[in-house]
C-alpha cells in the first residue's frame, strides 16, 4: 500500500456497496444495455423492493445504484431543485450506502438523477442522467392493458396517440399537453420522456449525455443513447412549440430557463423564479441581477 | 423578499426524532415489547408476514412495532428488509395434506374424514367488547380445556373426495411443469399463469383480495362458491441441499389454506364438473385465504372459456393493483412536489381560459 492510495471509500457496510447485491445489479446492467440497444424500448426488469417508498424513485435509484462506481460524484434533483426533501433524502441514501461524492454542480456530477426536469446547462460526453419515471408507458392513458399496449409497440402502431392530439387540436385549436409530452425516439419507439415540462423535450435530441429510465413499480427501463434522434409528436400545421414566459427570473433574470410561480401574498401577488436552482445560482454569482434579486447573495435561496 | 425554503435535510432530521417520540407515545406507559407483539397481536403479525413475503415472527412484530402498528407501512418495511436477503435453497412443495391441524372446517358436507375441527376463531363469539381485557391487572392466563383423543396426523382435503367420481377437475402435480414463476424476481407478465397469480394474490392487500371477492358474490361475477374445505396448522418445510441430494425438514410452518368449489357449466366438450379455486398464506389468515380462493377462481376465467365481464375476472385490473406497497407509495407519491408539472398546467389553463373568453366576445360581436 503506497501513501498514494487514496483512502478507501467509506459506505455502511451492513449492506453491499450501492445497497443493491451484486447479482442483482448485474441483472438491472443487462436490461440497460438491451435498453441502450433499442432506444426507446421498455425493456422489463426484475424491480426490486427498495427502501423507498414506490412513486418515489425506485426506478431512479435502481439504476444509479447499478452504473454508480465508488469514484463517481452524485448530483439528484426534484423539480429542477437540489434541496426538496426527496433530492435530498435520494442523495442522503446514496452517501449512505455507497459513500460516494454528491454534487449541486451540474458541470461536476458524473451522474445525475432527475425527477420532473433536465438541467438547463447542457450536458456532456459522459454524464449520465437517470430519470425516474412514474409511467412508462405512453400509451397507458389511452389503452389500459400492457398487453395490448405491447403489441402497439411491436407493430409501432401509434395512431391513437396522433389521434389524441389530434382531439386537442379539434378541441382547443392547439394540442394542450404540457408535460409528460410524447416523443419518438430513433424513428421507432413512442416514448414518454417521463413527466418533464415539454420545455425540457428538444434538450433530449442529440444529447451528448447518456439518459436512463427506470420506472421501479412498473418494472420498466429504458435509454437513450447519445446523439440519438428525439422527436416530440406533432402535425406539420401544428409544430411542436414550448412554454415560454412573459416575465424573467426576478432573482437572475434569466429569460431562457423555465420558470416555477412563487406566490408572495393571498392579493395575487407573485413572482417567477428558476426552477433549476443551481443555474439560478451560477447566474447570480456570475453577477445576473432579477428585479428582485439581491447582487452576489448566493444565500439568497 | 422572496427567500425559498432551503433546510429540507433538516426537516427530515427532525421529522425522525418527532415520529420517535410519537411512536413512544407517554413514556409513563411501560413501552410495548415485540415479545408481547409476536404473542399477543399474533393475527396482525401473521398479515404483516403474508403481506411482507417473509415467514419470521420477531422481524414482523418488529416492523409492527416500528410502523406504530400502521400494518401496510409495516409490510413495506419488510418487503424492504426481504430484498437484501440472500436466497439459500428452494423448498419442495409444502404436503398441506399432512399439516397437523389446528383448524378445519368444510361447508361442503356435514361430517367428513378426520372431523370438523373448529379450533382457535372469532366465528362464534358475539362481537360484543370485552371489558374484561381492560383490567389494570390484565386477563390472567387462561387455558383451554384438552380434547379427549388426538386430531388425526394426517387429513385427506376434502376437494380431493369429490375427484373419486370425477365430479371435481382433477389437481395433479405436473412433474413436467418448469421452476414457478418468481413473482420477487421477474416482473408480472401478461396472460398470467396460476402461479404468477397464486403469488400476486398471496402477497395482495387483503382489503383489496376481500373486496374483489365479495363483488363476484354480489353479482360482478358468477361463480357461486361453496367453501370446500378452509384448514390452518403447521406443516413441515423441506429442502434438498445439493450436497445431499435428498430431502431434509427445516423445520415447520404456520399456514392457512382454502379450497373454494365452483360451478362449472361445461361445453360442448367437457361434461359439467365442479371446478377450484385455491388460496394459501402464512400464519392464520382465514378471511384473506378464503378471498384469494375466490378470486383465483374468478381469474381462471379464460382456462373455462368464460366471457370475463367483470372487475374480478380482469387479470391486468386484478394483478397489477393487488400490491399494497406498489398502491400505498404510488398514492403518497402525490405527496412530493409537482410544481414543475403544476406550473405547466397553470399556463396552459390561464391560455385556454383567455382563448375561451375571446371566443366568447367574438361571437357576441357577431
Amino acid at each position: 500500500m503506497s501513501a498514494a492510495m487514496p483512502a478507501p471509500v467509506q459506505w455502511d457496510t451492513a449492506y453491499n456497496f450501492a445497497y443493491l447485491d451484486e447479482q442483482t445489479k448485474r441483472m438491472i446492467r443487462r436490461a440497460i444495455l438491451k435498453a441502450v440497444a433499442v432506444p426507446g424500448y421498455q425493456v422489463p426488469f426484475g424491480g426490486r423492493e427498495m427502501p423507498l417508498a414506490y412513486g418515489w424513485g425506485t426506478g431512479g435509484i435502481q439504476v444509479t445504484a447499478s452504473v454508480i462506481g465508488p469514484d463517481d460524484t452524485l448530483k439528484v434533483i426534484d423539480q429542477g431543485a437540489d434541496d426538496t426533501t426527496n433530492a435530498v433524502s435520494i442523495r442522503r441514501f446514496f452517501e449512505r450506502v455507497a459513500g460516494v461524492a454528491t454534487t449541486e454542480a451540474t458541470e461536476e456530477a458524473d451522474i445525475i438523477q432527475t425527477r420532473h426536469r433536465i438541467p438547463e446547462a447542457e450536458l456532456a460526453e459522459g454524464q449520465v442522467l437517470v430519470y425516474q419515471v412514474p409511467q412508462p408507458e405512453p400509451l397507458r392513458r389511452l389503452e389500459p392493458r400492457e398487453a395490448e399496449t405491447r403489441k402497439m409497440h411491436g407493430y409501432a402502431e401509434y395512431g391513437l396517440m396522433h389521434v389524441n392530439l389530434y382531439e386537442d387540436i379539434a378541441r382547443y385549436g392547439h394540442i394542450a399537453t404540457t408535460y409528460g409530452y410524447p416523443v419518438m425516439v430513433n424513428g421507432r419507439y413512442l416514448m414518454s420522456p417521463s413527466p418533464i415540462p415539454k420545455f425540457d423535450n428538444p434538450k433530449m435530441r442529440d444529447m451528448k449525455a447518456l439518459q436512463l429510465f427506470g420506472a421501479g413499480r412498473e418494472k420498466r427501463i429504458y435509454a437513450i443513447p447519445p446523439y440519438t434522434s428525439v422527436k416530440s409528436l406533432d402535425f406539420e400545421d401544428h409544430p411542436f412549440t414550448v412554454q415560454s414566459w412573459d416575465d424573467c427570473c426576478a432573482l437572475c433574470g434569466a429569460t431562457d430557463s423555465y420558470l416555477d410561480e412563487v406566490i408572495l401574498d393571498d392579493r395575487g401577488g407573485k413572482m417567477f423564479v428558476c426552477s433549476d436552482t443551481h443555474y439560478c445560482g451560477q447566474r447570480r454569482a456570475d453577477g445576473h441581477v432579477g428585479p428582485q434579486g439581491v447582487p452576489g447573495v448566493e444565500e439568497a435561496r | 423578499m422572496y427567500v425559498a425554503v432551503k433546510g429540507g435535510g433538516k426537516a427530515i432530521l427532525n421529522s425522525h426524532e418527532l415520529i420517535a417520540e410519537t411512536r413512544r407515545g407517554d413514556p409513563a406507559v411501560p413501552e410495548l415489547s415485540t415479545r408481547q407483539i409476536a404473542n399477543q397481536l399474533g393475527l396482525a403479525v401473521d398479515r404483516v408476514m403474508a403481506e411482507g413475503s417473509i415467514c419470521d415472527r420477531d422481524l414482523a412484530a418488529l416492523a409492527i412495532k416500528q410502523a406504530q402498528g400502521d400494518l401496510v407501512e409495516a409490510i413495506f418495511l419488510l418487503r424492504a428488509y426481504r430484498t437484501t436477503l440472500p436466497r439459500l435453497a428452494m423448498s419442495e412443495p409444502i404436503d398441506t395434506a399432512r399439516m397437523l391441524v389446528r383448524r378445519r372446517v368444510s361447508a361442503a358436507y356435514k361430517d367428513i374424514p378426520g372431523g370438523q375441527v373448529l379450533g382457535p376463531t372469532y366465528d362464534y363469539t358475539h362481537r360484543l367488547l370485552d371489558f374484561a381485557l381492560m383490567a389494570e391487572e390484565g386477563a390472567g392466563a387462561p387455558v383451554a380445556p384438552m380434547g379427549d383423543a388426538p386430531l388425526d396426523e394426517g387429513m385427506p382435503h376434502v376437494a380431493d373426495l369429490l375427484d373419486y367420481e370425477g365430479l371435481i377437475e382433477p389437481e395433479l402435480a405436473d412433474p413436467e411443469a418448469p421452476e414457478p414463476f418468481d413473482l420477487t424476481r421477474e416482473p408480472m407478465s401478461f396472460p398470467a399463469g396460476r402461479d404468477q397469480r397464486l403469488q400476486n394474490l398471496a402477497r395482495g392487500d387483503e382489503g383489496y383480495v376481500l373486496a374483489l371477492a365479495y363483488s363476484t358474490q354480489r353479482g360482478f361475477g358468477g361463480n357461486h362458491p361453496f367453501a370446500g374445505e378452509i384448514r390452518m396448522g403447521e406443516v413441515g418445510v423441506e429442502i434438498v441441499p445439493e450436497e445431499l441430494g435428498f430431502a431434509i425438514d427445516i423445520g415447520d410452518i404456520t399456514v392457512s389454506e382454502c379450497h373454494m368449489i365452483n360451478q362449472f357449466e361445461g361445453s360442448a366438450e367437457k361434461a359439467p364438473q365442479f371446478t377450484r379455486g385455491y388460496g394459501l398464506s402464512f400464519g392464520h389468515n382465514e378471511r384473506k385465504v378464503m378471498a384469494m380462493s375466490m378470486v383465483d377462481r374468478a381469474l381462471r376465467a379464460r382456462e373455462f372459456g368464460e366471457i370475463a365481464r367483470y372487475p374480478a375476472q380482469d387479470e391486468e385490473f386484478v394483478l397489477y393493483h393487488a400490491d399494497n406497497v406498489e398502491a400505498a407509495g404510488f398514492v403518497s407519491h402525490l405527496k412530493l412536489p409537482h410544481y414543475v408539472d403544476f406550473q405547466g398546467e397553470l399556463n396552459l389553463l390561464r391560455q385556454l381560459r383567455r382563448e375561451h373568453d375571446e371566443r366568447q366576445l367574438r361571437e357576441a360581436a357577431e
